[in-house]
C-alpha cells in the first residue's frame, strides 16, 4: 500500500501569515499523504488552519500568507517548483478545488455555460467552442442540473443548485485530488444532504481523491475514511473514521469533539462542550497548544511540546496516551 | 422586455415634467425682457415702443395656458422662438451653430477622460502597490483639486500667452473659412486642445480613482479567485471576470458626466471664449432672452435625460441581475 504514488502527499508544511505583530503560524509542521479513490476529513475550529492549508495546496495563498516550510506535492509534483503558466495548467487538471463560499465563486455577469466553457478552452487550446459546450451540457448532467440551466446567471440559481455548478466546474477536468473547504456550510440540512450524496455518488465513479474540510465533525466521520483533526494549526491526531464512533483512545481534544455530538438514540440527551477558547495563533499555549483546556493537563503538558506517537494505525500529538487510557 | 419599456415610460415621463418646468420657471423669474430693454436704453425709449416691443415679443398678450399651448406646439415642429439679444436670428439657428462646438470639445474630452481614467483604473489595480499605482492617483487628484477655471487660466497664460504653442481663444482662426479641410481642422484642434487638456485634467482623477478601488474590491471576491484556480487565462480573468464587473458603478458617473457635456463647460467656454452653448447660456441669463434660456435649460434637460435612459440599457446589457429586476428564483 506504501508504495503506491500518493494523489497529495504534505511533507512538514508550515504556513505562516506576515503580520505587524510577526509571523503568525496558522499552519504549522503538518505530515499528511492522501491515496487515490479515498476521502480525507479535516476537521477544526474556525481558525484552526484549515483553509489556510487548502489554499495552501492550490498555490492560493493570498493576504500575505506565506508557505514557510515544507513541501506539497500533488501526484509526485512540487506544487511550488511550478512555474507560472504550469502551475495555471496544472491546477484543475490535477487538482481542484470547492471553494469555501462557493455561494459567491460564480462570477454574476456570466452564464453557467460560460463559465463551465472557460475552463475547457483554458486547458485546452485547439479545443472548439462547440465541443467545450457539449462537455458543459455533460457535467450539468452529472451534478443533475436541467442543462436548460446552462443559459442561466448564478442569481436565477437557488443556492444548492450554484453549489452543484461549483462542484460541476471542479470536476471539469477530471483531477485528480478535490479540495472540498466546507462546501455545504451555507446550506440548509435537508439540501446539504442531497449534495454530499451527490459528492459521494461523483466521487465513487470518477475516483479521484478528496480532501474534506469541515467544522461538522459528525458530517466528516460519516463521509471521510480518514479524519486529521486540526488544532492550532497542527494535525493532533489522525485517525480512520471508524474509530472515531468511540470516545476511548483519542485525542483528549478529539475525545472532546466526540463527546460533543448529540446522540439521537440516547434516552438522555447530554451534551458536553469542550471549556475555554481556541489559543491565540499570536502567543500560542507553551508546550501543548491544547494544555489550558485540557481535562488530563500535568506540568509536562505545559512545558514541552509532544510528539507525534504512531499507535494502533493513528498518529497522535498527546504526552498523556498511553497513561490517560484506562 | 419589462425593463425597457419601463426605462422608457420613466424618461418620457420625465421629459414632459422637465418640459413643463422648463417653461414655468423663466416667469417666474422678476422682470421682462422689454423691460430689461427698456432699463438698457436709459429713458430714450418710449413707452409706445415698449408696447410695441412686447407685442413683438409675445409679451403679456395670451393667458399662461395659450401660452404653455403655443410653447409645445412651438417644441414639437423646432419653432423655439426668435432670440430677443439677437433679434431677430432664430434660437434654433444659435443653438444649430453653438451646440455641436460644445459637444465635439466637451463631449470628446469626457469621452477620453472616462476611456483613459477607466483603463488606467484596471491596470494600476492590478499592477497594485507599483510605481504608477503609488504616484498616479495622487497626481491626477491634485489637477482635479484646483479650480479647473483657475487651471484654464494658467494653462492660457503659460501655453497660450508666454510660450505661444497655442491660440489664446476662439474655436478656430476667424481668417479661415469653415470647412473639412486640413488647415481648417488643424486650427479646429489646436484651438481645442488647452480647453479639451483642462477638462480631461480636471476629470481623470476621478475615473482613475473610481475604477481601481471598484477594482480592489472585485479582486477580493471569491469568483476572481475560483477563476484563478481554474486557470483562466490573465487577459480573460482581467477583463471578463475583475473589471465587468467593477465598471458597472463607473457607468452610474458616466450617465451624469454625459448630462454634464452641455451644461458642465460653461466656465470653461468662458475662459478659452469658445463659441459653444455654455457661452450662449450665460449671456442669455444676463440678458433675460427668455427663448434662449428656455431652449438652453431643455437641451441641457433632455441630455441628461437621454444619457440616463442610454444609460440605464447599457447597464441591463452589462449586468444581468438588472434585467429580472433583482429577484431570484429561489428552489
Amino acid at each position: 500500500m506504501e508504495d503506491r504514488q500518493p494523489v497529495l502527499e504534505l511533507q512538514n508544511v508550515s504556513v505562516g501569515y506576515d503580520s505587524p505583530a510577526g509571523m503568525v503560524q496558522a499552519v504549522n509542521d503538518v505530515s499528511l499523504k492522501i491515496y487515490e479513490n479515498t476521502i480525507v476529513g479535516l476537521i477544526g475550529e474556525s481558525g484552526s488552519g484549515k483553509s489556510t492549508l487548502g489554499n495552501a495546496i492550490m498555490h492560493l495563498l493570498k493576504n500575505n500568507a506565506v508557505l514557510t516550510s515544507g513541501t506539497i506535492k500533488v501526484m509526485g509534483r512540487d506544487v511550488y517548483s511550478l512555474t507560472k503558466n504550469e502551475l495555471r495548467q496544472f491546477r484543475w487538471s490535477q487538482m481542484a478545488m470547492v471553494f469555501q463560499s462557493a455561494m459567491n465563486a460564480l462570477n454574476p455577469v456570466l452564464t453557467v455555460e460560460d463559465q463551465i466553457v472557460d475552463v475547457f478552452l483554458s486547458h485546452d487550446k485547439r479545443m472548439s467552442k462547440q465541443a467545450a459546450k457539449k462537455r458543459a451540457r455533460e457535467l450539468l448532467e452529472i451534478v443533475s442540473i436541467d442543462p436548460a440551466h446552462l443559459k442561466s446567471y448564478p442569481h436565477e440559481l437557488s443556492g444548492g443548485m450554484r453549489q452543484r455548478v461549483v462542484i460541476a466546474i471542479a470536476i471539469a477536468l477530471d483531477p485528480k485530488l478535490v479540495i472540498m473547504d466546507e462546501p455545504t456550510t451555507a446550506l440548509d440540512v435537508v439540501v446539504q444532504r442531497s449534495i454530499l450524496d451527490k459528492i459521494k455518488e461523483i466521487q465513487k465513479i470518477k475516483k479521484f481523491a478528496i480532501l474534506f474540510i469541515s467544522h461538522d465533525f459528525s458530517l466528516v466521520s460519516e463521509l471521510a475514511s480518514k479524519v486529521a483533526i486540526m488544532y492550532a494549526g497542527r494535525f493532533i491526531e489522525v485517525t480512520d473514521s471508524q474509530s472515531l464512533m468511540a470516545s476511548k483512545a483519542h485525542h483528549p481534544y478529539t475525545e472532546g469533539l466526540i463527546r460533543a455530538i448529540p446522540h439521537l438514540t440516547a434516552d438522555e440527551v447530554t451534551i458536553e462542550g469542550i471549556p475555554g477558547n481556541p489559543p491565540n495563533l499570536v502567543e500560542l499555549p507553551t508546550g501543548c497548544a491544547y494544555h489550558p483546556r485540557c481535562r488530563y493537563a500535568n506540568d509536562l503538558c505545559k512545558r514541552v511540546r509532544p510528539e507525534i506517537r504512531h499507535v494502533e494505525n493513528r498518529d497522535i500529538e498527546c504526552h498523556l496516551y498511553e497513561t490517560v487510557q484506562k | 422586455m419589462r425593463y425597457v419599456i419601463n426605462r422608457f415610460g420613466f424618461f418620457v415621463l420625465s421629459l414632459w415634467a422637465a418640459i413643463t418646468i422648463n417653461f414655468i420657471l423663466p416667469r417666474l423669474m422678476p422682470g421682462n425682457p422689454a423691460d430689461a430693454m427698456f432699463a438698457k436704453f436709459q429713458g430714450q425709449l418710449t413707452p409706445a415702443a415698449i408696447d410695441a416691443m412686447k407685442k413683438a415679443y409675445g409679451i403679456g398678450q395670451s393667458n399662461l395656458w395659450q401660452q404653455y399651448m403655443d410653447y409645445l406646439h412651438g417644441l414639437f415642429t423646432f419653432n423655439w422662438g426668435l432670440s430677443f439679444m439677437q433679434y431677430p436670428t432664430p434660437v434654433s439657428d444659435i443653438i444649430k451653430s453653438s451646440v455641436p462646438w460644445t459637444l465635439g470639445l466637451v463631449g470628446i474630452s469626457t469621452l477620453i477622460s472616462v476611456f483613459l481614467g477607466t483603463t488606467l483604473g484596471v491596470y494600476i489595480s492590478w499592477k497594485r502597490k507599483g510605481l504608477l499605482d503609488n504616484t498616479l492617483p495622487i497626481v491626477s487628484m491634485i489637477f482635479q483639486a484646483m479650480p479647473y477655471f483657475w487651471m484654464a487660466l494658467l494653462f492660457v497664460f503659460i501655453f497660450g500667452f508666454k510660450l505661444e504653442w497655442f491660440p489664446l481663444s476662439h474655436g478656430y482662426d476667424p481668417s479661415l473659412t469653415p470647412g473639412w479641410n486640413g488647415s481648417f481642422l488643424y486650427s479646429m484642434l489646436s484651438h481645442a486642445f488647452l480647453p479639451g487638456l483642462t477638462l480631461l485634467l480636471g476629470s481623470l482623477s476621478g475615473w482613475i480613482v473610481g475604477m481601481r478601488n471598484n477594482m480592489i474590491n472585485t479582486l477580493g471576491e471569491d469568483y476572481v479567485t475560483f477563476a484563478e484556480a481554474k486557470g483562466v487565462r490573465t487577459s480573460r480573468l482581467m477583463f471578463s471576470y475583475a473589471a465587468r464587473n467593477a465598471i458597472l458603478p463607473q457607468l452610474t458617473s458616466f450617465a451624469i458626466a454625459i448630462g454634464n457635456v452641455v451644461s458642465g463647460s460653461i466656465l470653461t467656454e468662458q475662459v478659452f471664449s469658445y463659441p459653444g452653448i455654455g457661452n450662449q447660456l450665460t449671456s442669455a441669463v444676463t440678458s433675460q432672452d427668455f427663448p434662449m434660456i428656455q431652449a438652453s435649460f431643455l437641451l441641457i434637460a433632455i441630455s441628461v435625460l437621454v444619457a440616463n435612459l442610454i444609460v440605464d440599457l447599457l447597464y441591463s446589457r452589462l449586468d444581468p441581475r438588472i434585467r429580472t429586476g433583482g429577484l431570484s428564483h429561489e428552489g
